[in-house]
């Protein structure tokens, strides 16, 4: 087990640096840096020329990497060039909001999708699993942005129940800020997920010892709790590791058409307006979060079906 | 994905702001008998994230001019012809060549109770002119200023000196980034103006709160506080619908349409009060030759260009700047279209049959979509436009290289403004490459005649020569879109850059 961890760790170093190292490139590759695409309409070249000095900008890519690489090690995720503030700091001011929105999103998804898996994975091809199936694809099949647009004209300019927006107010004040994105974002995520509760439900149901439990008489309820559960839960953990990146893409649309300052309108801000250390520091704390949710999916899988093979 | 994301509403002096055309007065409909006091106004506009500043001479967006104003005066502002009228600055004068100038100020204080003095309007213009700091927007347009000349006769009253003798000047002293600061003003995040609302708290690309200032010399304002905040476009539409917003910066025609459809928010436009053209670079193949532009010029069916592209909200153009403001030469024939003639010109200059490549992006509304139909009305002489599509973050550096003709927008500013970023040899922003010495010795002359109607004249003669041979096809003026929630009053139709565009401090809610 301890060689085990140390294998994973080193392996997640290299994986967080070949992602810093790739992250710049594509950033260095985008046409236009910082100085100009902040002032190319108001100030004249030689003032961008200026600024682009100022910012350091005019170094070779390779030195500002390295630069920027030393101060990573040091704990320090250096400075915007748009804000000239901390990128540390931009990256505390816009987590919070996307935390919220993401764990709001799983305490709703997490348990439905395993009841509704579960429900189609036990009457497998039956008239409920074929209903659960066509809604949650088509759930998944609208784009989420004409969701979220169709949510709101209900929801807020209609009938004006949920605000439409959070611009101008604060989550603490009014909790209901949260169910339109929320919506938006379960919409995104529950059909992959109970799909794969689903899969596991079946494929435990169809197993020997499900059969051999039966058999002995093991009461339906606690076949179902004991033994189908845990197995059926192993693809659904694994694929809730997965969602991240179908979770980033929601969150993005979400936060823009909520005006919620969070995680990934800053990413986006940071690339339009190529400010390379935000856009670093925020792929790296995403990425070190990635690597610990899987992580954690796998040491959970581990704990629910104790089999070496899953962390091959 | 992206097509949820809204582009940023950048505005630099260049951007999308407005031309004063014909601004109506109150665009209030039924006006409340009696303004009434107190209340919170909430005001969203385009964010633009970690770019938002509070330093009132780096502004560059919307949400930063609309900020710096609420806190912040200028001695000069534009009225709705573009024309100076007095703010900090109650009346001015010069020495008969326009090279030196006096101002004497208004009796007005800061928000730290300190009264405004000559000394404050010079440290102002050192510390805009500060070599060590290029971001000051202000630097290049205030360059001919002499400030070691320059000095304070007595505590309300500046003399300012002049390198070149320029009958502008006032209208320099009104453009972004000239907000008189206090005298030793170091720290931007702490702000104090002489502005009607004084700062209470700001964080970039969401916020800025600020409270009405009770001292204020043009009588205090009747809401009680002011939020500026930042949103997309999409965003801000569904939050004055909504409520959770009373005016929303900067709207689509498109949302104007849903929004009169309903009650709860009312449109207010600037009429006719952007540009939009397409422009030729006149160095360039195919566009160096005269008669191949009258010939584009000739080809553009603008009444169709403003009803699909501008949704109708919007007049044609006439190739020229500044319609309705200051020194716009009078009775101008409008340009009809005329394929017939165009063809002949076409063939004269060998061009029927050949490809021409026009350069857009989807940097601004519309680009694309004038480009793509401009394409179709080009086609009809015979002549094939391919619209290639370039980066939209860097188009507007892009256009001043690349491409023969590509298209351009630009908002309000006084006309010679206008003349000197876009159409003089050294212009920063000569997106025509128009570089003719004449042209600049025939501008900087009319600039220094210190006859106004005199100067106009000789304007109008300039202007005439660009509209006739220069590379801009200005096809389209677009209204410039404000909406309220039907609560508000007071909100003037005024372009943006002017001073009764914004102006929170003449509102009321009902």
């Amino acid at each position: 087990m301890r060689v085990y961890a140390v294998q994973r760790a080193l392996l997640a170093l290299g994986q967080l640096a070949v992602l810093s190292v790739l992250v710049f490139v594509l950033t260095s590759l985008l046409p236009g840096d910082a100085a100009e695409l902040r002032f190319s309409e108001t100030l004249t070249p030689s003032q961008v020329a200026a600024l682009r000095a100022e910012l350091g900008l005019d170094q070779p890519p390779v030195e500002r990497f390295v630069h920027w690489a030393g101060n990573v090690l040091s704990g320090d995720l250096g400075t915007s060039l748009i804000s000239g503030g901390p990128v540390a700091g931009i990256v505390r001011n816009s987590i919070g909001a996307t935390l919220v929105l993401t764990l709001a999103t799983l305490a709703v998804v997490v348990p439905l999708a395993v009841a509704l898996g579960i429900v189609m994975g036990t009457r497998e091809n039956g008239r409920i699993d074929r209903a659960i199936t066509s809604v949650t694809l088509a759930l998944s099949a609208i784009p989420d942005f004409v969701i979220a647009v169709v949510l709101v004209a209900v929801f807020s300019l209609t009938l004006g129940w949920l605000p439409a927006t959070w611009i101008g107010s604060n989550l603490l004040a009014s909790p209901a800020l949260l169910v339109l994105p929320v919506a938006v974002l379960f919409g995104r995520t529950v059909c992959l997920l109970s799909r794969q509760v689903r899969a596991g439900t079946v494929r435990a149901l169809h197993a020997e010892y499900i059969t051999q439990a039966r058999r002995l008489g093991v009461p339906r309820r606690q076949l179902l709790l004991r033994h189908v559960l845990p197995n059926a839960a192993v693809p659904g953990v694994q694929e809730l590791a997965r969602t991240g990146d179908t979770l980033l893409g929601g969150v993005l649309v979400v936060e823009a058409i909520f005006a919620i300052p969070g995680f990934a309108t800053a990413l986006v801000d940071g690339v339009e307006t190529r400010d390379v250390p935000v856009v670093q520091g925020l792929t790296l704390v995403l990425a070190v979060a990635a690597l610990l949710i899987n992580l954690a999916a796998d040491l959970v899988c581990n704990r629910l079906v104790p089999r070496s093979e899953l962390l091959r | 994905m992206s097509e949820a994301l809204g582009r940023r509403g950048f505005l630099g002096l260049a951007g999308a702001a407005g031309l004063a055309a014909t601004t109506g007065c109150g665009a209030d409909g039924g006006v409340a008998a009696e303004p009434k006091h107190g209340g919170r106004l909430r005001a969203v506009y385009a964010g633009g994230g970690a770019k938002e500043v509070l330093d009132p001479h780096v502004q560059s967006l919307f949400v930063d001019i609309a900020r710096h104003k609420a806190i912040y005066e200028k001695l000069v502002e534009l009225g709705p012809d573009l024309k100076p009228v007095p703010r900090l600055a109650a009346k001015w004068d010069h020495d008969g060549t326009a090279s030196t100038w006096r101002f004497t100020l208004r009796d007005a204080t800061f928000h730290d109770g300190a009264k405004l003095v000559a000394d404050d309007v010079l440290y102002t213009l050192s510390r805009i002119a500060d070599p060590a700091a290029p971001e000051r927007v202000a630097q290049s347009s205030l360059a001919t200023l002499d400030l070691k000349r320059s000095k304070a006769i007595g505590p309300s009253t500046v003399e300012l000196v002049l390198t070149q003798p320029n009958a502008e000047f006032p209208a320099l002293l009104a453009g972004i980034g000239t907000q008189i600061v206090r005298n030793g003003f170091k720290d931007p995040s702490k702000p104090v103006g002489t502005g009607a609302f004084r700062y209470v708290s700001f964080e970039a690309g969401r916020s800025m709160v600020a409270t009405r200032y009770a001292d204020y010399w043009d009588g205090p304002a009747r809401i009680e506080e002011l939020q500026i905040l930042s949103a997309d476009s999409e965003a801000r539409a569904n939050a004055v619908q909504g409520g959770q917003a009373e005016y929303a910066n900067d709207m689509t025609a498109t949302f104007a349409r849903t929004a009169e459809a309903g009650k709860t928010v009312r449109i207010v436009a600037a009429k006719a009060s952007t540009m939009q053209a397409f422009v030729m670079k006149v160095d360039q193949p195919p566009f160096d030759n005269p008669d191949v532009r009258l010939a584009f010029k000739l080809l553009a069916d603008r009444q169709r260009l403003v009803d699909v592209v501008l949704a109708g909200r919007g007049e044609v153009g006439n190739d020229l700047f500044g319609k309705g403001y200051q020194y716009y030469p009078a009775d101008l024939a409008p340009r009809e279209r005329d394929v017939d003639r165009a063809k002949s010109l076409l063939a004269k200059a060998g061009l029927i049959g050949r490809e021409v490549e026009i350069f857009t992006a989807d940097a601004s509304a519309g680009f694309v979509e004038a480009a793509t139909l401009f394409a179709e009305q080009v086609a009809e002489a015979g002549v094939r436009l391919k619209v290639t599509t370039g980066s939209p973050q860097t188009y507007a550096k892009d256009l001043l290289t690349k491409g023969a003709i590509g298209n351009h927008r630009s908002g309000a500013m006084p006309i010679p403004q206008y003349i000197t970023d876009r159409l003089l040899s050294h212009s920063p922003f000569n997106v025509t490459h128009w570089r003719r010495p004449a042209f600049d010795t025939g501008f900087a002359a009319a600039r220094a005649v210190t006859d106004e109607a005199e100067r106009s004249r000789r304007y109008g003669v300039l202007q005439q020569t660009l509209r006739d041979e220069g590379g801009i096809l200005a096809w389209g003026l677009p209204d410039y879109l404000v909406a309220v929630s039907a609560k508000v009053q007071g909100v003037e139709a005024a372009p943006p850059n002017t001073l009764d565009q914004g102006r929170f401090d003449k509102v009321w809610l009902a």
